[in-house]
């Protein structure tokens, strides 16, 4: 390391973030009515044209090289910009700020340091998923932006973006962005066949008691068991669930006793169920209520449903019932006579079984490897890495630059169909090793001392036996 | 009202002349024969015996009134009994007194399949002493009380013959005692209390059969039933007693289902008459003129008939609603197999709650099924063992329904049904495997077959996938190849059935080449590429 050379940490926020359409202004002097939504809120208007005209016109001039696939990000010597066009002629586009993005490289002979602009930094990847699922969170709540379109034209459109990014952008943290966002996976519950049979029949039987009820997902501890979704569906709800409605109501649960935040036990003395979205006291009469309400894919369209979520202990379960229905009180009362009980007992099954299985198999193995590993197929991933996730924090135990690595890896393994295994030396011992096998994906952090490549495979290959021992791995 | 008539008389009764001026009719309950004796003997005596092709007849001389006539096993011996004192064998024979006992006895009743002897004593006649006969000794029971509704003052004879009848019910000797005003205030009705008389130890109380009325009353034993008829509505009831109510007492039994009428008889045109055929009339039942034996015997004297009495199971399944208790019920009874198909089909018109009782109840007995065949192969394989006596090996009763029944007679056509979501279907056959699983019972593969032809045919890919995540659908060569050859349907089947195959080859030792699997192209980079280490 050259002396006097500083290295710092960057950590990227978001600079700017905006939605236009072209097609809404496309005369001269008419290019404000083109932004639908633009944060921050309080740049000057000229500016704000100035910014998306720039983007409207790299668009149509990459368009002229790849008429199908416009560009994607943009590289400018400061920063990037990230483009996503969801639906026809609708574009959304993130520009990350990246604190300290730069390194003063010191000259000789006396001149003036040079800067270097961290351009390799960050991943395209990262971001660029980023952005999409900020499309799919709006989606998710809000449904297309044509929907809204045909609803209140451009109005409507405008409202609804301005009301919803305007809280979802303040919880994005794009410094913890990596990798998993590039996946969008779901953490699975490892569980025996009895327990997950078990599951089945009390979902199949309360599907079949609340008639209305049309999907049916269940979660323990925030990782997935069952989903009545579909994948894309599910991974994005799985997001909003873990990162956004679990933890605003764990806290409450582990405050203490006499604490304030305590919720309010439903008086219920049979069951430890209560209603997460919803009434909060089904005791009170006149306490109103109001479910969130999510948009599903369908066959030929999307479908409105209120978002039951229902939890009892660390059990959690989603009812979707169709928005035309209304839901009453009563009805409420019937899932929580119906469902407390029943999810209750499920909810300390499922922890025996849990706990069984882990005296069974003894202390942790996982400790020694760090890795991560994703299923493209049901969208199954796997952190060691990863600690703790919330919507404001999400740890990492490796550094930074391994994690770029593994990015790095990534994006040669979505430019080629087959399989690979890529294996890298990094910094000091460490060594990443990546492979893909059908749909698969799995990256390894070794940390050994004077190691060599043979090793390192062998390594590998112990782990894929004894973590993997089910999944077929190409060798 | 046919379809509800669960008692019946059976097809083919012995038919004999009917009592008469000149005819009398004697019944030996130890074989089960009647004997039709004319004229004291002079004009023939007809034997005829459920199990004898065709009837014996004999003359004998008229030496006077006969009160009683029994043949021994195998029609050999022949005693008459013509004084209230003596016994005659019209072959000379020779007769040794093997035992003898001095009791006073005010009457007696004699179970010939379990050998006892039941004796009343004492003045009320309510304390009852049995003895058992076992190859060739008489061994003396400990004797016990009934217990008499009132107490008579001053005592008199209080216990009638009719009044007690013995039969073996599930494999145990019980003496049942028709109760007819209950001791308890608010209750005038009837009961039937069951005594259980073990080989050795005391006899106990061990059940007591409500019957809510007062009347008369007479006793069969069917199938582990015990049937009551009641004369004057002319009706019958059957208790089980391992059935558990909850709501009474213990060991208090409610009838099984509503009161009904035996089935509505009708004499046959032909039958191994030996008088000529009579014709075809409907026969009177509840008749004063019957007379019923233990276990499960009805004759009609007046007509000239003796029957067996019969349960016939399908009506059954109507009359009660509860489908655990009558799936309860059913496993029990001998001729239960067919009944319980169809009351398993019948459940799958229904709510997933009963399918999953249903379900429970079959798999319980089927489990302890697999288990004594465990068992026994167990012992049989580890060599005799010493001193025991050797295992027997288990029967396989009708109500031990297997998955191969469940496939063929109720799963194979209800996924054929139309008009039932497919969720549904998948929850009923998820719900058997919860069920299997549950008794720990291996899961047969054409199951799983099921499963994922029905998931593929609906497009439930999202459900396949989950449930082979979580290896619910466990593990084999078979499902891995039919995965295989979903691929051109769901191209994810690919990687599930190579890791399905993985498992199931790690489990066996021998290598299988699967034809159509692809080889895919693998390519192995390697490359010792430096991140941006920033030494010099």
């Amino acid at each position: 390391m050259a002396s006097g050379m500083q290295e710092k940490q960057y950590t990227p926020s978001l600079l700017s973030f905006f939605i236009y359409n072209p097609t809404f202004g496309p005369r001269e002097g008419e290019e404000e009515k083109k932004i639908l939504f633009y944060h921050p809120s309080e740049v000057e208007k000229n500016e704000k044209i100035r910014n998306v005209g720039l983007c409207e016109a790299i668009v149509q001039f990459t368009r002229t090289f790849c008429p199908t696939k416009p560009a994607k990000s943009l590289h400018t010597q400061k920063n990037r910009q990230f483009f996503f066009e969801p639906e026809d002629n609708f574009w959304i586009v993130m520009v990350p700020w990246f604190e300290t993005q730069c390194i003063e490289k010191p000259n000789k002979d006396g001149k003036p340091p040079t800067i270097e602009y961290q351009e390799e930094e960050i991943l395209d990847t990262v971001y660029g998923a980023v952005v999409r699922q900020c499309y799919s969170m709006y989606k998710l709540f809000n449904g297309t932006f044509g929907r809204a379109m045909e609803a209140g034209g451009v109005e409507l459109l405008t409202q609804k973006l301005e009301k919803f990014f305007y809280r979802y952008l303040q919880t994005l943290h794009l410094q913890s962005c990596d990798l998993l966002d590039v996946f969008g996976g779901i953490s699975f519950f490892p569980l025996d066949k009895m327990t997950y049979l078990k599951i089945q029949s009390f979902v199949n039987k309360v599907e079949e008691s609340l008639s209305l009820i049309k999907y049916t997902a269940f979660l323990y501890n925030d990782q997935l068991i069952w989903s009545g979704l579909e994948q894309d569906d599910m991974r994005i709800l799985y997001k909003y669930l873990t990162t956004s409605l679990f933890p605003r109501h764990s806290e409450p649960e582990l405050a203490g006793r006499d604490s304030p935040l305590r919720p309010e036990v439903a008086g219920n003395l049979l069951h430890y169920g209560r209603f997460l979205t919803g009434p909060t006291n089904l005791k009170d009469p006149e306490a109103k209520f109001r479910f969130p309400k999510i948009f599903v894919s369908t066959g030929d369209g999307y479908e409105e449903l209120h978002l039951i979520v229902y939890k009892a202990m660390s059990a959690a379960a989603c009812f979707m019932i169709s928005a035309s229905v209304e839901l009453t009180r009563e009805f409420c009362e019937q899932l929580d006579g119906l469902v407390g009980p029943q999810l209750t007992l499920l909810a300390s099954d499922i922890c025996e079984q849990f706990t069984i299985n882990r005296r069974i198999s003894g202390p942790e193995k996982e400790p020694q490897f760090k890795f991560i590993y994703f299923n493209h197929m049901n969208l199954a991933e796997k952190s060691t890495i990863h600690m703790r996730k919330t919507a404001s924090v999400c740890l990492t135990s490796v550094h930074p630059d391994l994690m770029k690595i593994l990015g790095d890896i990534n994006c040669d393994f979505a430019r080629v169909d087959e399989d690979e295994e890529i294996i890298v030396k990094a910094m000091t011992d460490y060594w990443v090793v990546g492979k893909k096998s059908d749909q698969r994906e799995l990256y390894v952090i070794l940390n050994q001392k004077n190691a060599n490549l043979i090793e390192v495979n062998e390594e590998v290959k112990r782990l894929c036996a004894t973590q993997f021992n089910n999944i077929f791995f190409l060798d | 009202m046919s379809e509800e008539h669960y008692l019946e008389l059976c097809e083919n009764p012995v038919q004999f002349e009917h009592a008469s001026s000149v005819n009398n009719v004697f019944f030996d309950e130890a074989n089960k024969q009647v004997f039709a004796v004319r004229s004291g003997g002079a004009t023939g005596v007809v034997v005829k015996g459920p199990d004898d092709k065709s009837s014996v007849a004999f003359r004998m001389d008229d030496k006077g009134e006969v009160k009683c006539i029994k043949f021994s096993i195998g029609n050999k011996i022949l005693a008459v009994q013509r004084t209230s004192k003596s016994v005659v064998f019209p072959d000379k024979r020779s007769l040794k007194l093997l035992k003898s006992q001095s009791i006073n006895v005010n009457w007696y009743q004699y179970c010939p399949e379990t050998a006892v002897i039941l004796l009343s004593t004492t003045v009320q006649g309510n304390i009852l002493q049995p003895f058992a006969f076992r190859s060739g000794t008489m061994s003396k029971m400990s004797k016990f009380e009934i217990e008499l509704p009132v107490v008579p003052k001053p005592a008199k004879l209080s216990l009638s013959e009719r009044d007690i009848a013995m039969a073996t019910i599930y494999g145990q000797l019980h003496v049942m005692y028709l109760k007819h005003h209950s001791r308890t205030a608010n209750s005038t009705s009837a009961e039937v209390v069951l005594y259980h008389l073990p080989r050795e130890g005391a006899c106990k109380k061990s059940h007591v059969l409500k019957l809510n009325t007062t009347g008369k009353f007479a006793l069969n034993i069917v199938d582990n039933l015990v049937v009551v008829h009641h004369q004057s509505s002319q009706t019958s009831l059957i208790f089980d007693i391992k059935l558990k109510e909850p709501d009474c007492a213990v060991n208090t039994h409610q009838p099984v289902l509503p009161a009904r009428s035996i089935h509505p008889y009708r004499i046959p045109l032909s039958g191994p008459a030996v008088v000529p055929s009579q014709p075809p009339v409907p026969c009177q039942l509840y008749s004063s003129s019957w007379s019923v034996f233990q276990p499960d015997i009805i004759i009609s004297a007046s007509e000239g008939y003796l029957w067996y009495l019969q349960v016939k199971l399908p009506p059954t399944v109507n009359l009660l609603q509860d489908k655990g208790k009558l799936m309860d019920f059913l496993l029990r009874r001998r001729d239960c197999k067919m009944v319980i198909l169809s009351v398993c089909s019948q459940s799958t018109r229904g709510v997933l709650p009963v399918v999953a009782t249903v379900f429970d109840k079959l798999n319980q007995v089927y489990k302890e099924y697999l288990e004594a065949e465990q068992s026994y192969t167990v012992a049989m394989e580890s060599g005799p063992s010493r001193g025991s006596a050797a295992q027997k090996r288990p029967v396989r009763t009708q109500a031990v329904i297997d998955q191969s029944d469940m496939y063929t007679h109720v799963l194979s056509s209800f996924t054929e049904r139309k008009g039932v979501s497919h969720k549904f279907i998948i929850a009923v056959l998820m719900e058997y495997i919860r069920s299997l699983n549950q008794f720990q019972i291996t899961v047969q593969h054409y199951l799983y077959e099921l499963v994922i032809k029905t998931l593929v045919q609906h497009n439930l890919f999202y459900m396949l996938h989950q449930f082979l995540q979580y290896h619910v659908l466990s593990d084999s060569k078979p499902l891995a190849c039919l995965l295989l050859s979903l691929e051109s349907t769901y191209p994810p089947a690919h990687q599930l059935s190579l890791d399905m195959l993985k498992v199931s080859l790690a489990r066996c030792s021998s290598q299988i080449t699967v034809p159509s699997l692809e080889t895919r192209c693998c390519s192995t980079r390697c490359s010792g590429r430096s991140s941006r280490e920033t030494s010099g």
